[in-house]
C-alpha cells in the first residue's frame, strides 16, 4: 500500500474521522460566517444600484449562492452515494445522507428569494416556468432522500437506498442548469458564466463570488456537523463512541 | 443611511429575503447541536443500563 491509499484507509476509519471533522468544523463555520458577512455588506451597502432593477436586484446575493448551492450539495450527496454503492464506503454513506438537510435548505432559500424577486421584477411570486418548476423538483428529491432515509430502520440499508433514489435524481441538474437555454423561460439566462465574459460589472459580481466562497465553506462545515453524529449513531457500541459519550457527559454537554 | 434600510422602496423584498437566507442557514446551523446531545445522552443511557444488568449479573447475591 502506497502513502496515499494508507492515508486514505486512515481518514476513512470513523474515529480518525470524526477527530479531523471536529478540528476542521469551528473553521468552516467561522470562516464561512466572516466571509458571508463581508458579502452581505459589499453587497448591500458598497455595491451600486442597477440601472433597471434598481435595489431590488440586490436580492441576487442571497438567491444566487443559494440556487449554485442548491445544485453543488446535490452532485456532492450524489458522487458519495454513487462511491458508497459501488465500494460501500462506511463513510460515503453518512456523508451522502449529511449533504441532503443542508442542499434542501439551499434549494429551499434559492426558492424562497426568487419568489420574492419574482414578485417585484415579474409581477408574480411564481411562475410554472422550466427553471422554476426543475428547482421545485430538486428541492423534491432531496425531501425524497431524507424521507426515505429516515424511513428505513438499518441505518447501512436506509442509506443506499435512499443514495440510489439520490443518484436517479441526478438526471435533473442538467435540466435546473440549462432550462433557461433550452427552454423560452421568464427566469433570465446565467449572468455569471465559467465560459466567456459574464454579462455584470465587477463591483456586483466579486460580492456574488464571495458569498459563493462563504456558502461553500459553510456546507461543508454543516456536513461535517451531521456526519460526526451520525457517526455517533451508526457506531454506537464502539469504544471510541463510548468514550466521545462519557468524556462529554462529564464535561456536562 | 435611511436608503440603506428603504432600499429604494424594495425594502420588503430585500430583507425578505436576506432574513430568509440567514434565518434558514441559523437553523441549519442550530439543529445538529441538539440532535448530538440527543444522541450522546442517548449513548450515555444505554451504557448505564448495561452497566446495572452485569452488576446485577455478576456482582449481586452471594
Amino acid at each position: 500500500m502506497n502513502i496515499l491509499t494508507l492515508w486514505f484507509h486512515k481518514l476513512g476509519s470513523p474515529p480518525t474521522f470524526y477527530r479531523l471533522a471536529g478540528l476542521l468544523l469551528p473553521w468552516c463555520y467561522g470562516i464561512g460566517l466572516l466571509l458571508g458577512l463581508v458579502a452581505l455588506y459589499s453587497g448591500l451597502v458598497l455595491a451600486p444600484r442597477d440601472y433597471q432593477q434598481g435595489d431590488a436586484y440586490r436580492i441576487i446575493f442571497v438567491h444566487v449562492p443559494a440556487a449554485w448551492m442548491s445544485l453543488f450539495a446535490y452532485a456532492f450527496m450524489a458522487a458519495n452515494a454513487f462511491i458508497a454503492l459501488v465500494w460501500h464506503i462506511k463513510l460515503s454513506e453518512i456523508l451522502a445522507m449529511a449533504s441532503a438537510p443542508v442542499g434542501a435548505a439551499f434549494t429551499f432559500i434559492a426558492l424562497v428569494t426568487g419568489a420574492l424577486w419574482g414578485k417585484p421584477m415579474w409581477g408574480t411570486w411564481w411562475t410554472w416556468d422550466a427553471r422554476l418548476t426543475s428547482e421545485l423538483v430538486l428541492l423534491f428529491l432531496y425531501l425524497g432522500v431524507i424521507g426515505l432515509n429516515a424511513a428505513i430502520e438499518d441505518r447501512r440499508q436506509a442509506a443506499r437506498a435512499a443514495g440510489f433514489l439520490a443518484l436517479i435524481g441526478v438526471v435533473n441538474l442538467p435540466i435546473v442548469h440549462f432550462s433557461v437555454t433550452w427552454w423560452n423561460t421568464l427566469h433570465q439566462g446565467s449572468t455569471i458564466r465559467l465560459m466567456g465574459p459574464s454579462k455584470i460589472d465587477a463591483a456586483m459580481a466579486w460580492p456574488l463570488l464571495l458569498m459563493a466562497l462563504a456558502t461553500h465553506i459553510w456546507f461543508f462545515g454543516s456536513v461535517l456537523m451531521r456526519a460526526r453524529i451520525a457517526l455517533l449513531q451508526l457506531e454506537g457500541g464502539k469504544d471510541w463512541v463510548r468514550k466521545v459519550a462519557l468524556d462529554e457527559g462529564a464535561a456536562g454537554g | 443611511m435611511a436608503e440603506f434600510i428603504t432600499m429604494g422602496g424594495y425594502a420588503f423584498y430585500v430583507w425578505a429575503s436576506i432574513g430568509v437566507f440567514v434565518g434558514v442557514l441559523a437553523l441549519d446551523a442550530l439543529a445538529p447541536l441538539a440532535q448530538r446531545r440527543r444522541v450522546l445522552a442517548d449513548i450515555r443511557g444505554r451504557l448505564q443500563r448495561r452497566a446495572a444488568r452485569e452488576q446485577r449479573e455478576h456482582g449481586g447475591s452471594p
